[in-house]
């Protein structure tokens, strides 16, 4: 039985996509069995950051629909063969996938994968509703802003509220000059205003949107900031701690990463 | 100024239903509590008018002491109504040892201190009746609110609105302040505009001199509030 674990922020543009299509190739990588799923109904982008937009066919309202079977609708991987997407519709009418309708797709996932991210729109309407509907568990990615920061505290708040584990936060696009000249929140102040566990910190790193843009999310390079940043968190989805790299952050906050998995500690 | 004291009680019949004792504060009246309400008022009209003072004698206050006897709204207006009648008295109060569940329950509610244990999150509003005791923190876009005091075991940057039926009386206390907005009964304060630390163990209340919610050591409470001490308050305020 796989875990669904929905990528969610509240506000917009903070990196949700980019982070599950990361860590989905970051997992992939590590031969577990993956299936991403995108909930952004009408603004689809996952299949564009996984590259994959060209090979779409069937997509998450088919499926909901009944137009076509589960298996039909996902997209396998160009480079991982345990990689796979089901694309959210472009066209289509939001209201046309339902919690019950995830629910139901997600419970069918769950028997073949291992791990199932879950893409959330922006917000806390509709979408949200439909993207956390069938989630174990939750990332909340937020960045060193306080808007952002807000939003992330709302969205615990409502997670709160549903049946899914307390969540795990991503710090995503840390500047360190930024943080060191007091320009940017640090990684403790936020940690320490929404108190939940910190899954790892990703810097802001122009390889991100050179490797969005190219269809092949950075996770896949060997050695740049953000790739080693993002397989070690798909290190820490497995249960290792993995304390922060220096890179990561400056500050030493190998205490605060806890694993995800397994043992509270 | 002549003072007049009623030391004698009025006898009428042979049964005494209301005893009237005279202080410096004005008149008490006490009412037997197991006569019918319909021999009170009877009585009260005639031991009144037994009693009437000159016109020069300044207002005198009238507190009633009811004992074990409830009285509805209507029939307290009517008990009012003849006291008010004697153009030199005005009640002041109407008091007695019996309430109604309803109240006694209002009252325990009003009065308890409730134990919260959350983080009060952006876009999240937490209401009790009485005191709040918060273990926890309000983030900042999250409220409480209650109508007497609260005290806060974390850190407040939301907002706090303490004594939200119109107490002015009631404080806001937390292990760290650095709310965006206190509010203590009808009054208003915030942040300041520029970046600011926020501050340990400090309260807010209101300064009625300056007319204004100050935030002070917490430990300027036991002179500023010393009402907060336990049991005695919750029974006063009742
Ligand atoms: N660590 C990073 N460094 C640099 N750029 C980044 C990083 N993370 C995300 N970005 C860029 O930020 C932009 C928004 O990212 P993304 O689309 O993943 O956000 P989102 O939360 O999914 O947005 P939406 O709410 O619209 O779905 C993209 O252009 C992406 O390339
Ligand atoms: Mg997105």
């Amino acid at each position: 039985m796989g875990e669904a674990i929905v990528i969610t922020s509240g506000k917009g543009g903070v990196g949700k996509t980019t982070t599950t299509a990361n860590l989905g190739t970051a997992l992939a990588l590590l031969e577990k069995k993956v299936c991403l799923i995108d909930t952004d109904i009408g603004l689809r982008n996952l299949d564009v950051v996984m590259g994959l937009e060209n090979r779409i066919i069937y997509d998450i309202v088919d499926v909901v629909k009944k137009r076509c079977k589960l298996n039909q609708a996902l997209i396998k991987d160009k480079r991982f063969e345990c990689l796979y997407l089901l694309p959210a519709a472009q066209t289509s009418d939001k209201s046309e996938v339902t919690p019950e309708g995830m629910e139901e797709i997600i419970s069918e996932l769950k028997q073949d994968y291992d791990y199932i991210l879950i893409d959330c729109p922006a917000g806390i309407e509709q979408g949200y509703k439909n993207a956390v509907a069938g989630a174990d568990k939750a990332i909340v990615v937020t960045t060193p802003e306080k808007s952002s920061v807000r939003d992330a505290d709302r969205i615990i708040g409502l997670l709160e509220q549903e049946d899914v584990d307390p969540p795990h936060l991503i710090v995503n696009r840390i500047r360190n000059h930024m943080v060191k000249n007091g320009d940017m929140l640090d990684v403790d102040e936020i940690v320490q205003i929404l108190s939940v566990e910190l899954l790892g910190i990703v810097a802001d790193d122009d390889e991100v949107i050179k490797a969005s843009n190219h269809g092949e999310p950075v996770a896949f390079q060997p050695n740049t900031r953000a790739s080693i940043a993002y397989r070690n968190i798909a290190r820490r989805i497995l249960g290792e701690s993995v304390p922060l790299l220096s890179l990561e952050d400056e500050k030493g906050m190998f205490s605060r990463v806890k694993k995800f998995f397994g043992m509270k500690s | 100024m002549k003072f007049i004291f009623w030391g004698e009680p009025i006898v009428i019949g042979n049964k005494q239903l209301i005893t009237i004792k005279g202080t410096r504060d004005g008149l008490t009246l006490y009412i037997d509590d197991s006569c019918s309400f319909d021999e009170v008022l009877q009585e009260l009209e005639q031991v009144l008018s037994t009693k009437y003072t000159d016109k020069n004698d300044p207002l005198i206050t009238v507190t009633v002491q009811l004992g074990n006897r409830y009285l509805h709204k209507n029939q307290e207006e009517e008990l009012k109504e003849i006291i008010r009648k004697k153009n030199k008295l005005v009640v002041q109060s109407i008091e007695s040892n019996v309430i109604t569940k309803e109240q006694a329950l209002k009252w325990k509610e009003e009065s308890d201190i409730k134990v919260i244990n959350k983080i009060v999150r952006s876009g999240q509003v937490f209401e009790v009746k009485g005191d709040l005791l918060l273990i926890g923190d309000v983030n900042p876009g999250g409220k409480i609110m209650a109508s007497g005091n609260i005290f806060v075991l974390g850190s407040l940057r939301g907002v706090a609105h303490a004594g939200f039926y119109g107490n002015r009386e009631s404080v806001i206390v937390a292990s760290y302040m650095q709310p965006s907005q206190l509010r203590i009964a009808d009054m208003i304060s915030r942040s300041p505009d520029y970046e600011s630390d926020g501050v340990y163990m400090e309260c807010g209340l209101i300064d009625e001199e300056k007319s204004k919610i100050v935030i002070d050591r917490l430990q300027v409470l036991s002179q500023k509030r010393p009402d907060l001490n336990g049991f005695e308050r919750r029974i006063l305020n009742g």
